[in-house]
């Protein structure tokens, strides 16, 4: 019971960090229908911001931690929302009419140039970061010296996440740029002729969701201690899940879905094996879609005869 | 419509030279916010095992620099050429000389491949590339049946070349039996892998088909590397035996193919084989694609790509119709699978990354969907282009990368834009590509 | 008479979610007779349609198709495509819907998949070339160059559909529909964003389809014209349900119809009506 409980608690940080980046995939699929591919490589890219930004402050004699993240949060936002940017500007605004596969195919070809642009400007090698928040607390001591933990840093990111949901539901329910979203969502060219600036619009989806992808790479960064070039590919692949599991379009049922992806892996690591949790998690994909091609919170789409 | 294109797009586009200073400015000042980090700062693993770092200016201002410059020069290219138009780009008269070279480009290219073990016989390093590139155009005519003819976005196609690659090595390996008999059984597997994932997933349409595809994919890879007691594991499968020529190995010894010709032997016969032998698994790819376009079977599957529901209410069964797609796709590259471990002799999970997949997927649509000859041009232009950087190996998925985002941007719609029909009655005229749909399954 | 009905629907019921589209709809279409199903927008005309040809399942009723030789198809229990491969039974769409990167003789082609993939020996025989595959295939040019000629466009055979005018396209998917051999042809508003003069012609072409193939037809149609001039019988739905049915001249006089068509009342028709005689 002990133990279940602590994979219970892991399993919801790591799904937090899973709907953080869910959420940018379906905020682009909603709005301009395409698998941003390279989306997992931004989130790659906010960890490797985080983490050189944490290293140049510690180094320049910066000792208060809550300071320290603070920055480097606004930091690696700031930085990875203009990658984003970037991206939708040069690899997918000239493709936005063109022919399907060819978005696609560019956003596979944004995904390698990302990749191998941070493993050529920052090496290949594992990047090992000190515990930043240490600490935390023994929620339960049990029987045979197993206790169920509850460190300070799951807290955080679990707090983090809650406090981003909020501002990021008030922001698209609530603000002009949200109901813009929503009307570029349903028609663009409706929401052109209404006044929206769609091209802004779509920018400011980007913006967002690297944004949000960024708080993911420095939660997982402080979260496991480390970040690699190429850890935003197969992040990338389960958060994409947890965006159709949860219903691709969806808001809540990103984070949803990525808290499932979350539990599941983490339960599946815990209690058959680890070897196999990545094809756990792929296999998951594959049976939703084929099961539940909507997700849980999706809308269904109707097929006109 | 697009609501963007509405506008008045290119008359209105400002210029002069405040403007091309003010856009470059931009430029430099959000590659300067970009790299800032990335570049500005190295990082690395110290040897106590906490992180150091050490600053890189230099690189970052002359990297910045490098956009400023380059966006100005952009500007003032666009400015010169004016909007861009494929008229413009490739002059009238040159279109009429391509389409007729087009004509005998593939005579000439078929004629030339033939040729290359003679003209390049000592040169083994060109002839390596031949058979690298022979791989690539197989692999591409293979998922070229699936994407290009079917319309359905396959993004694991290199899980049937790991079938097939596997498939021959542990046979081989574990029963000893030949390459000859390998070949069919490998294909066989792969076919048979092809249905097993297409008959759930293939009712998913578009992108969702992708993702699957591409989870699917990645599936194979983790339990090639996880299952060690059959694959072993990220070691891989050595000691693949080589082909033979019907039974003659390709040996020194006495009983090899050169002491029975009476021909001193030399290492280069292998190699001018294994050419000949990926030269004619590739055209007959080609020759039964070609074949397949123009049966019933081959028209359902562009059909489909056309319009899914049309297909329905003709009486054509979607479903077996997408399966029989997926599996002769999957089956040719099964061939090459086994083709590419019999020439390497080992194999390991490493070679059946998602990378190739992508790769194969972008010299199809670089090839323009569905044409036999774009495939076979992507594939030398990117197999050959990648060979360029061979040198500088660290930076050739990053070229690469660039190159799939501007080649799309370039040509969308592939090299050979137009589908040529399977059947006609008086004129066999092209088909523009604006017309041929692009399937959404 | 029943025994020469090729078509009875039967008490047919269309729900989504809450919503009944078609409520307790019975019908019957004549053997060799043009049947037209008319009613104005959104009465669920396509829905019946949709569900005749299997792109929906209808969520009660039954509907028969009886063929020639005595066999009776239940149409409710086939999906889609054996609903045209096995029951014999064609539809075009509202909003055309051709191979628009095929040429027009490659969509007559891609119709007659069945009998050729039969012919291409699953494709096996086709892929040697065997004699007896190139002697369908020449057959199948021959049905699909009749069609075109019937059409009107063997001139534009080797055009791509999609680059074919918009009368020519409604031409082509009724050839397209016919090269399947059906003995029941489903046109969803063939008439639609034709002019006189090509709606005239299409009157022709439903007619001789009629007459030479023997093909009962079953079409949906707000062009009057072309329902008082072609049809043999005509079935009026509003709101779902069958409110008015007989022989043209019948239908056009019923208070019922015209009420339905011009949402008034009855009492309001039946007023216009008396003063208008």
């Amino acid at each position: 019971m002990d133990y279940f409980a602590q994979q219970l608690i892991n399993g919801l940080v790591l799904g937090s960090i899973y709907g953080l980046i869910a959420i940018g995939y379906t905020m682009v699929y909603g709005i301009v229908g395409m698998i941003n591919f390279a989306h997992g490589d931004i989130f790659m890219i906010g960890g490797f911001i985080a983490m050189i930004s944490f290293l140049v402050l510690v180094s320049l004699g910066l000792t208060a931690i809550p300071l320290i993240l603070l920055i480097v949060l606004l930091v690696s936002m700031v930085i990875t929302a203009l990658y984003g940017w970037t991206i939708e500007r040069i690899a997918y605004r000239p493709l936005r009419h063109s022919f399907r596969l060819a978005p696609m195919l560019s956003a596979i070809g944004m995904s390698f140039v990302l990749t191998n642009f941070s493993q050529v400007s920052q090496g290949a090698r594992v990047k090992p970061v000190p515990p930043i928040i240490t600490g935390g607390y023994t929620l339960h001591e049990g029987s045979q010296g197993f206790a169920v933990q509850l460190s300070n840093i799951q807290i955080v990111v679990v707090l983090a996440t809650i406090v981003l949901l909020a501002v990021f539901t008030w922001l698209v329910s609530r603000t002009r740029l949200g109901r813009d979203m929503r009307a570029c969502e349903q028609d663009q060219t409706m929401a052109a002729l209404l006044g929206v600036d769609v091209d802004r619009t779509i920018s400011m989806t980007f913006v967002i969701g690297a944004a949000l992808a960024a708080v993911a790479g420095m939660m997982y960064l402080l979260y496991y201690g480390l970040v690699d070039f190429f850890m935003g590919f197969v992040a990338g692949i389960k958060a994409f899940t947890a965006a159709v599991l949860g219903g691709i379009g969806s808001l809540p049922g990103a984070m949803l879905g990525g808290l499932a992806i979350g539990l599941i892996e983490t339960f599946w690591s815990a209690y058959f094996s680890v070897e196999y949790k990545d094809v756990a998690a792929f296999s998951i994909l594959i049976v939703v879609l084929i099961f539940m091609p909507t997700g849980l919170l999706g809308r269904p789409e109707v097929e006109k005869v | 419509m697009s609501a963007t294109s509405a506008r008045p797009s290119h008359a209105a586009q400002p210029s002069g030279s405040a403007f091309i200073l003010k856009k470059a400015l931009i430029s430099a000042a959000v590659a300067l916010v970009l790299f800032s980090l990335m570049i500005g700062v190295r990082t690395e693993a110290g040897p106590q095992g906490g992180l150091i770092y050490w600053t890189r200016f230099g690189d970052l201002a002359a990297l910045v620099g490098t956009v400023f410059g380059g966006s100005i020069i952009i500007e003032l290219l666009r400015q010169w050429w004016g909007p861009v138009d494929k008229d413009r780009i490739v002059p009238k008269p040159v279109q009429s000389a391509m389409s007729f070279a087009g004509r005998w480009l593939a005579p000439a290219l078929l004629v030339f491949a033939f040729l290359v073990p003679v003209i390049f016989y000592n040169q083994r390093y060109i002839l390596d590339l031949s058979i690298l590139v022979l791989t690539y155009v197989m692999l591409g005519w293979g998922l070229n049946v699936v994407v290009g003819l079917a319309g359905l976005l396959d993004l694991g196609y290199v899980a049937f070349y790991a079938v097939g690659a596997y498939s021959y090595a542990l046979l081989a390996t574990n029963f000893g039996l030949s390459f000859w008999v390998c070949l069919p059984l490998a294909g066989i597997l792969a076919a048979f892998w092809g249905v097993l994932l297409g008959f759930p997933v293939l009712r998913l349409r578009g992108d969702y088909l992708a993702i699957v595809t591409l989870a699917f994919g990645e599936i194979i890879r983790l339990v090639i590397i996880n299952w060690q007691s059959l694959t072993g594991g990220p070691n891989g499968v050595s000691g693949i035996p080589r082909p033979t020529m019907f039974g003659i190995p390709l040996t020194p010894g006495d009983d090899g193919l050169a002491a029975k010709l009476g021909i001193e032997f030399s290492p280069t016969h292998r190699i001018v084989f294994l050419f000949y032998l990926i030269l004619a698994m590739a055209l007959l790819t080609n020759w039964v694609t070609i074949r397949l376009r123009r049966l019933p079977i081959g028209r359902a599957w562009e059909a489909l790509r056309e319009d899914e529901v049309a297909c329905r209410a003709l009486g054509i069964n979607v479903t077996t119709t997408k399966l029989t797609a997926f599996a002769t796709g999957a089956m040719f590259g099964g061939f090459a699978g086994a083709f590419f471990a019999t020439r390497q002799g080992f194999i390991s999970p490493e070679s059946f990354t998602f990378q190739e997949s992508a790769l194969v997927l972008a010299i199809v649509v670089l090839g323009g969907m569905g044409s036999q000859l774009g495939v076979a041009l992507a594939a030398l232009t990117m197999i050959g282009g990648f060979e360029l950087f061979r040198g500088f190996d660290q930076y050739r998925m990053l070229v690469f990368g660039i190159a799939m985002v501007l080649l799309m941007i370039w040509r969308p719609r592939g090299l050979i834009g137009h589908r040529a029909p399977t059947v006609f009655l008086e004129r066999n005229q092209a088909i523009s590509s604006d017309l041929v749909k692009e399937g959404h399954g | 008479m029943s025994s020469d009905h090729i078509l009875t629907v039967d008490r047919l019921m269309m729900r989504f979610g809450g919503i009944v589209a078609v409520n307790e709809l019975s019908f019957a279409a004549e053997r060799r007779k043009i049947t037209a199903l008319i009613g104005p927008n959104g009465a669920g005309k396509t829905t019946v349609f949709n569900c005749i040809t299997g792109f929906y399942r209808p969520s009660g009723g039954a509907i028969r198709l009886a063929h020639d030789d005595g066999r009776t198809i239940q149409l409710e229990r086939l999906g889609d495509f054996r609903i045209t491969k096995q029951a014999k039974v064609a539809r075009t769409f509202q909003n055309i819907r051709l191979f628009p990167g095929m040429t027009a003789l490659e969509n007559l082609m891609v119709a007659q998949h069945n009998a050729l993939m039969r012919a291409s020996g699953l494709t096996f025989l086709g892929l040697i070339g065997a004699p007896s595959w190139r002697a369908a295939e020449q057959r199948a040019i021959e049905l699909a160059r009749t069609w075109l000629d019937r059409v009107g466009l063997l001139s534009r055979a080797d055009d791509a559909a999609g680059n074919l005018a918009y009368g020519d396209q409604r031409r082509l998917e009724i050839a397209r529909a016919m090269c399947t051999e059906p003995v029941l042809l489903c046109l969803d508003e063939p008439a639609a964003g034709l002019n006189a003069r090509e709606s005239g012609g299409l009157n022709e072409l439903l007619l001789s389809i009629r007459n030479e193939q023997g093909t009962s037809i079953l079409l949906i149609e707000h062009d009057m014209s072309v329902v008082m001039e072609i049809s043999d019988h005509v079935v009026v739905m509003d709101y779902g349900v069958k409110i008015a049915e007989g022989t043209p001249q019948a239908v056009r006089d019923d208070p019922k119809v015209i009420a339905a068509y011009l949402g008034a009342d009855e009492e309001e028709a039946i007023a216009v009506m008396e003063s208008g005689t």
